[in-house]
């Protein structure tokens, strides 16, 4: 079981693009080689804003629920895990329904995989990979009041697209007063100071 | 004669780089290794601790070591992807003897004494001083230590230098001249600290990742954050301010932040009066540099100037970083030192979250430029032509002080003195100074004069191509020692598996060649300790004290802070604590500076500036970093960076291709349109070989103390170049450098 108190939180505002996660991510000995975590440049051409996105592990995933073999899972200390290799037909409903992008079918092995939270080392008392190299804070395990006390942004864990309200265990990290940073060197060669 | 033997397109399809992607074994072997092994990350100058997983003495993997202090597990991707080195197909198992259309292996015997008898050509037909060595800043302590001592000892040249003069030499040349000492004033664990940061030319997020959770973990507590940089990079990105110089103009900015903090008295005259010497000259010196002509000079408008130096000069704690941003120029020595009059005029350092500090890049950044491999220094920071310094160190040699070499070459005036028929044979280790020294070409013809060049190395690296005999080297991982971390923390790097093949640890190549030279007694070491507990012992009582320091120690208390001067100190990981610095007087120095502009200014033919530095996922020349698949992967070959408004002027979109030509060379690249950098600017990182090296385009011009080139500043013109030809391009002919471009 992983213990209740800890929690995973994702801060873009921290990345800083490197993918220390990314290749960390692929060295799991479950999944080896193959990375279950993404990260892209939102518009290269506009900042480095960089987002890594992990499975957000809905309290309700859709993923399962569009699933018509019935391969995905989720434990009892709410862990959305990959799709069971016995079950998974490789339809790839799940990557079609999840609303994060999150799960991917391997072509080499006609499987769903997506990241289970380390629950190898969750489970174990450990931070999942991802979290322990993430040289920025990005990527954070702890209990909530432990980040609340150190940080200045919020933990969001309720998401709406469109009328779907979704819940997720891992919670986002968004800034505590609207914030708009200009991108533009440009800009700030005029004379326009950041906020 | 040492033109590359055959076409290189031969030599990359023996000897790389080849991307490697899998452990040893492949990915199907897993399970639990054999040991896991405590060390340290090879790449630059923060040290991360690592734990190297090892099966059938082969590297296979990581495992984050959470215990150690510094990183506490985090990784930046090269940390996290650099065991794929290990067990490579590149991996140069045996010594190579040039032949006509390539090389063959050969065996120790023959390596060596191949070696030996180019040394003696050159020195017994050109002097003894006609043969140099070339050493890095990646090796260990012991082996910079080693490496001085060969040269000056076993070979009595006074030509030996050290990559370091691509790094932090503008800084150590700063650091000696205000502090009387070489040395990051403070532990990181000071910056978060810290009320203020300033970070001058310092791509932290890119060039030394971890040190991000620290600066961030600043702005948690309240610090603001001021980003002087012409490109508004990773940590910049959500910085309180970001001064977008233009480059080559940072002497003139700093001076204008002072200028505004005296002029608002945020200045700390206590301080200057008690602990400073010649504040009154800076003073007079920035009186002219006005909010308004330092906009002017700099490009960064008046507000912001005056913004940041409120910003610095109002918080009760601050620290200033900087690295190769303000120092690779000619006028180094001048920005770090303006940098320093900035700290000292407001007091903030040797406290608490009061500081300065270069980033040193390199993994041994620190201990490399401590133990004299460095063309001017004997170990432990003493003067190669001091008398008392000499004396001294001959003394702990056993050697007469008159056959101890005077100071010599710089690494960067060795490829001049080679044109001009000075030097004629050369030996080079951790060095790959075709891809990083400035104007590539002039580099190679250099290269191609040489009598006799021999080459220790781990791959054949596009340097090495040009050698007679390469030895072959050991990586980190395969041998014993320690390094100096960039706050000045001496750590242990671990040996975890056994140099593969004929390969052989480079301390013990060296110790064979030095003793075909010098008595057996002047190199008798049996192992790295043996050559440590000689570094200490030379130490003694100089600026640079390791004498305190042992293995042991350091194993214990995850690393010792230098100057530790005897065996019960516990080392001094803050210095300059209540204002005593390092010089005689106990005082520091100011350094009045004026501005200059760089050494070639853009004008109506050149009129873009180019600028260089790296990307996260390689590490310099990468001769490592571009055998590793993954890391290739995550930035295949170099972008030309350039903002929208001058990609409209050249009629480029991004993924288009552009012509950078300078008066030195050309290349052309895919390039990146993007708001992040000045539009008076180009960005080029410089990992590549060949056709893909910026080090084409940039200037051989060296900062007159530090002899550091100017990478950050030379004028280029860009142009649209025709599209792709029909011949396609591929990771693998990016990564060494040949082919065209996407």
């Amino acid at each position: 079981m992983i213990d209740p108190e800890m929690e995973f939180f994702l801060d873009p505002s921290r990345c800083i693009g490197c993918k220390a996660c990314f290749h960390a991510c692929a060295e799991c000995e479950t999944h080896r080689g193959v990375s279950m975590i993404h990260l892209d440049y939102v518009d290269r051409e506009e900042s480095v804003q960089t987002v890594p996105v992990v499975c957000m592990h809905c309290e309700d995933p859709a993923c399962a629920a569009a699933c018509p073999a019935d391969a995905i899972k989720k434990t009892a200390d709410g862990v959305v895990q990959s799709a069971l290799q016995s079950r998974c037909i490789g339809c790839s409903n799940c990557v079609l329904a999840c609303p994060f992008g999150v799960p991917r079918t391997i072509e080499a092995i006609d499987q769903m995989m997506k990241c289970d939270l380390c629950y190898d080392r969750t489970s174990a008392g450990k931070r999942p990979m991802c979290v322990t190299v993430c040289p920025s804070g990005a990527l954070a395990y702890g209990p909530r009041r432990e980040i609340e006390r150190l940080r200045r942004e919020r933990p969001v864990s309720r998401f709406e697209f469109g009328e779907e309200t979704v819940r997720t265990k891992v919670r986002l990290m968004l800034p505590g007063a609207a914030e708009e940073a200009e991108m533009d060197v440009a800009a700030l060669m005029a004379g326009e100071e950041r906020r | 004669m040492s033109a590359v033997p055959g076409p290189i397109e031969a030599l990359v399809g023996r000897y790389g780089p080849t991307l490697n992607h899998a452990p040893a074994g492949g990915w199907a072997e897993g399970g639990e290794p054999d040991r896991l092994v405590k060390t340290h990350c090879c790449f630059c100058g923060v040290q991360c601790g690592i734990q190297l997983k090892v099966r059938k003495d082969a590297v296979v993997g990581f495992e984050p070591w959470e215990d150690f202090p510094v990183n506490r597990g985090m990784l930046c991707p090269k940390g996290v992807k650099r065991y794929l080195q290990g067990s490579h197909p590149d991996r140069l198992l045996a010594p190579l003897v040039r032949t006509d259309s390539g090389f063959r292996e050969a065996g120790w015997d023959e390596a060596l004494r191949r070696v030996e008898e180019g040394i003696r050509s050159v020195q017994s037909k050109h002097g003894r001083d006609a043969f140099a060595v070339l050493s890095g800043a990646s090796l260990t302590n012991e082996k910079a230590y080693l490496m001085g001592k060969f040269a000056r000892v076993a070979l009595k040249t006074r030509n030996v230098d050290y990559n370091g003069r691509l790094c932090m030499v503008s800084a150590g040349a700063a650091n000696r001249k205000a502090f009387g000492i070489d040395r990051a004033a403070n532990p990181w664990s000071d910056i978060p600290l810290a009320r203020c940061l300033i970070l001058a030319g310092a791509n932290v997020g890119e060039c030394f990742p971890v040190l991000t959770d620290y600066v961030w973990r600043a702005r948690d507590r309240g610090a603001s954050i001021v980003v002087i940089d012409p490109r508004i990079t990773p940590i910049a990105r959500t910085a309180d301010l970001v001064l977008p110089v233009r480059p080559g103009r940072d002497s003139a900015l700093l001076n204008g932040l002072l200028h505004v903090c005296i002029e608002r008295g945020w200045i700390d005259e206590a301080f200057i009066e008690a602990h400073t010497n010649g504040f009154e000259e800076v003073r007079r010196a920035v009186a002219a540099y006005t909010p308004a002509r330092t906009a002017g000079i700099t490009g960064v408008p008046a507000a912001s100037i005056e913004r940041a130096a409120e910003l610095w000069g109002t918080a009760s704690t601050g620290m200033l970083l900087h690295a190769r941003g303000i120092e690779h120029h000619t006028k180094g020595v001048e920005n770090c030192l303006a940098a320093i009059n900035l700290a000292l005029a407001t007091g903030k350092i040797g406290r608490p979250g009061c500081g300065y500090a270069t980033i040193t890049g390199q993994g041994n950044g620190q201990g490399g430029r401590e133990h004299g491999q460095r063309c001017n220094q004997l170990p432990s920071g003493r003067d190669v032509d001091d008398p008392a310094d000499r004396r001294l160190v001959a003394e702990r040699w056993g050697v007469p002080e008159e056959e101890i070499p005077r100071s010599g070459l710089a690494s960067t005036e060795m490829m001049e003195a080679i044109h001009r028929g000075e030097i004629r044979g050369l030996l080079s280790i951790c060095f790959n100074p075709l891809v990083s020294l400035p104007d590539a070409d002039y580099t190679r013809a250099a290269l191609e004069k040489l009598e006799f060049f021999g080459v220790i190395d781990v791959f054949l690296s596009e340097t090495a191509r040009h050698a007679d005999v390469v030895l072959a080297g050991s990586l980190q991982e395969e041998d014993e020692g320690t390094v100096t971390t960039a706050e000045g923390r001496v750590v242990r790097i671990r040996k975890a598996v056994n140099p593969p093949g004929r390969a052989r640890a480079d301390w013990e190549i060296v110790c064979d060649l030095a003793r075909r030279f010098a008595p057996w007694e002047k190199f008798p070491y049996a192992c790295p300790e043996d050559l440590f507990r000689e570094l200490r012992t030379v130490s003694r009582g100089g600026t640079v004290d390791y004498y305190g320091i042992t293995y042991e120690k350091i194993e214990r208390s995850h690393g010792v802070f230098w100057p530790c001067p005897d065996l019960e100190h516990p080392g001094t990981p803050r210095l300059y604590e209540g204002g005593r610095f390092h010089h005689p007087d106990g005082r520091a120095r100011f350094h009045a500076v004026e501005y200059r502009p760089p050494a070639e200014d853009v004008d109506a033919e050149y009129p873009v500036i180019l600028t260089s530095g790296r990307v996260v996922s390689q590490y310099l020349s990468g001769t490592q970093t571009r055998r590793i698949g993954p890391l290739v992967d995550q930035y295949p070959e170099p972008l030309v960076e350039l903002h929208p408004a001058l990609a409209r002027t050249v009629g480029v979109r991004t993924g288009d291709r552009v012509r950078v030509v300078s008066r030195r060379g050309e290349l052309t690249l895919g390039c990146q349109v993007t708001k992040t950098i000045r539009p008076d600017t180009v960005f080029i990182p410089y990992h590549w070989p060949d056709r893909r090296s910026a080090n084409l385009l940039t200037i051989r011009a060296l900062d007159p103390v530090s002899k550091i080139p100017e990478f950050k500043v030379c004028a280029v013109r860009v142009e649209k170049a025709p599209g792709p030809g029909p011949e396609a391009s591929s990771l693998r002919s990016g990564a060494c450098g040949l082919g065209p471009s996407p």
